[in-house]
């Protein structure tokens, strides 16, 4: 067998375990073992590239190589070993956006070493795809980041004129894009790559911190897509097909994603959702209303003496790395024979299923946790909802109020249940800016404070009855 | 001419741009169909495995960084190098975390041994 045949079976090993990586996350019992299959097979191919004469062919090259590996794998493997479950979102907007830089970077270096005259047009075009589309995600993940870590607002920035400049610069890009193909002149891509990387920056700060997950998918589609055009320029097998997974993947993902949040991909990008935030409290309701709060012993003897319990976990729980307390207040009341099941919204903490990472995290069984669809029904019959920590995704208005920025989006019913309890740290509305009524119901009681402490009062109240 | 990609087009077995937008399209559709059939609460993971997945593009820097010459060169494509060696490892070792804690236990038996403490792992 010669050696390029046997590269491309070993790369073809790697894509079969990228694909098993993907089919094993359709169910939480093989998920870890398909991961751990793909992660086998991109160990192969790293590891057999470097078999390559192109590979170790010069070796100073060789050196540089195995120095920008190690630095790579000290830096990332204690980043990701210790960041903090709630930051989960943030971690993989980086690792997205340095692949996204990472394949940029392997088409700039292409084209400055590809000869200038005799390239071929859809070898440039292949290049300026990948210039592009990376350079977008690295920058747009970068703004994500900073949005998620706080550190900068994570309400939508707008600015006068924005639109037309947004549209000034796609429209300067493609004309320099054009340019860069008729001429393949160096300083041109210099040009494209300042252009697009200042693209992602503007086109990420209008998004609303609560819409920025939606994003990261999307830019994780870019990446890959990215990648594919840098396996195009390469010829390699191995980049088109892992990149074009991940491509079409992350679309249907993104889809799939704000299908959750009863919106369309179009409306997340491009409306500033959440920036409204003065629309709803216009009907001069919720301000003369009072708030019924309750105290721990009261709310425990509530809690002790149901029948049915529904958790509804939200962001304010994660922040407060609640989820430990929660299930002991849920052990507690289970072993009282109340029945108890946590009623998990779509898009509940940060990103999709991010609120089952934390409470799979605190070893709540499997089978208490909820889906939204099939929770709905069961509320009726509940004799206590106990929303923690959150807001925007139990909130009536998305059903009841056609002019409020979250209509439309599938919210838990808890509004159907006999009791409410709002543990929340203030009325302060929730992520998309938006007074929520049902903190006003006669049948609702707050109690205020941090997550973990209101909780932490109540298993001691429930112990106590 | 040393034409790089030459060098690439061997080891690869040098198929035509045809067959390279065949197998671009069927790989849409293969990441189309897998991805179909994930519940809502594995999102997060997969998103995070994806993202692993596209940090193959290390291959394609290590070609890059092995091929080049001159300071421009060489600079670019260490850096390409070291960003998507953290792509591939920050990406797995994050999705393995995520998945390790859906680990299925055993309805059968309700006192189940409280796993190992990795990491943050349970307080009590």
């Amino acid at each position: 067998m010669s050696r390029a045949t046997a590269t491309d079976l070993v790369y073809l090993i790697a894509i079969v375990g990228f694909i098993l990586a993907l089919i094993g996350l359709s169910s939480p019992k093989h998920a870890r073992l398909g991961n751990l299959a793909g992660a086998a097979g991109m160990l192969l191919a790293v590891a057999w590239t470097f078999s390559l004469p192109a590979v170790y062919g010069q070796t100073k090259n060789l050196i540089l190589i195995i120095v920008a590996v190690v630095i790579g794998t000290v830096i990332g493997v204690p980043a990701a070993r210790m960041v903090k479950m709630t930051a989960m979102p943030q971690m993989v907007a980086i690792f997205n956006g340095v692949g996204g830089g990472a394949a940029a970077l392997v088409s700039v270096t292409e084209f400055i070493s590809l000869p200038g005259k005799q390239i071929a047009i859809y070898k440039i075009c292949e290049i300026l795809f990948g210039v592009l589309v990376g350079a977008v995600s690295f920058a747009g993940s970068a703004v994500a980041f900073a949005k998620l870590q706080e550190l900068m607002t994570g309400r939508p920035i707008t600015y006068p004129g924005q639109q037309p400049i947004n549209a000034g610069v796609g429209l300067a890009i493609v004309a320099v894009l054009l340019a860069t193909i008729l001429t393949a002149n160096t300083a041109l891509l210099v040009v494209v790559l300042v252009l697009s990387l200042a693209l992602g920056v503007i086109f990420v700060l209008p998004i609303g911190g609560a819409d920025v997950p939606v994003l990261i998918s999307l830019l994780n589609s870019f990446t890959g897509l990215a990648v594919a055009a840098s396996g195009f320029t390469l010829n390699s097998n191995l980049l088109i097909v892992a990149g074009t997974l991940v491509g079409a993947s992350g679309i249907l993902l993104t889809r799939m994603m704000s299908h959750a949040m009863g919106r369309s991909i179009g409306n997340i990008l491009f409306s500033a959702f959440g920036s409204v935030i003065t629309a709803t409290g216009a009907d001069g309701g919720p301000d003369g209303r009072s708030v019924r709060t309750g105290t721990a012993e009261d709310i425990g003897v509530l809690l002790a003496y149901a029948r049915k319990v529904a958790i509804v976990p939200g962001y304010g729980l994660a922040v407060a790395q609640a989820q430990h307390v929660a299930r002991e207040l849920a052990d507690l009341l289970t072993a009282r024979g109340v029945e108890v099941y946590y009623a998990i919204h779509p898009v509940a903490g940060r990103m999709p299923g991010h609120m089952n990472v934390l409470l799979a995290e605190a070893n709540v069984p499997y089978e208490q946790l909820v889906e939204m669809d099939d929770a709905n029904p069961e509320m009726a019959t509940t004799d206590v909802a106990l929303v923690v920590g959150a807001n925007d995704t139990v909130n009536p208005a998305a059903k009841n109020t056609p002019g409020s920025p979250i209509y439309g989006m599938p919210i838990i019913n808890v509004d159907q249940a006999t009791n409410i309890v709002f543990l929340k740290r203030s009325m302060r509305p929730g992520f998309a800016g938006i007074d929520n009524e049902l903190l006003y119901d006669p049948k609702t009681t707050m109690l205020f404070g941090d997550a973990k402490d209101t909780l932490t009062a109540l298993v001691a109240a429930v112990r106590s009855v | 001419m040393v034409d790089y990609a030459h060098h690439v087009t061997a080891v690869a077995g040098g198929p035509g741009l045809m067959s390279f937008i065949t197998i671009f399209v069927l790989a849409a559709f293969v990441g189309y169909e897998v991805v179909s059939k994930v519940p809502s609460i594995l999102h997060t993971p997969l998103m995070s495995g994806s993202n692993a997945i596209h940090g193959i593009i290390l291959v394609g820097t290590m070609l890059v960084l092995g091929q080049a010459h001159g300071a421009a060169q060489l600079t670019l494509g260490f850096l390409a190098v070291v960003l998507a060696t953290l792509n591939v490892v920050g990406g797995f070792v994050v999705t393995d975390r995520m998945l390790h804690m859906f680990k299925p236990r055993s309805e059968t038996k309700p006192a189940k041994e409280e796993p190992p403490a990795a990491g943050d792992g349970p307080a009590s």
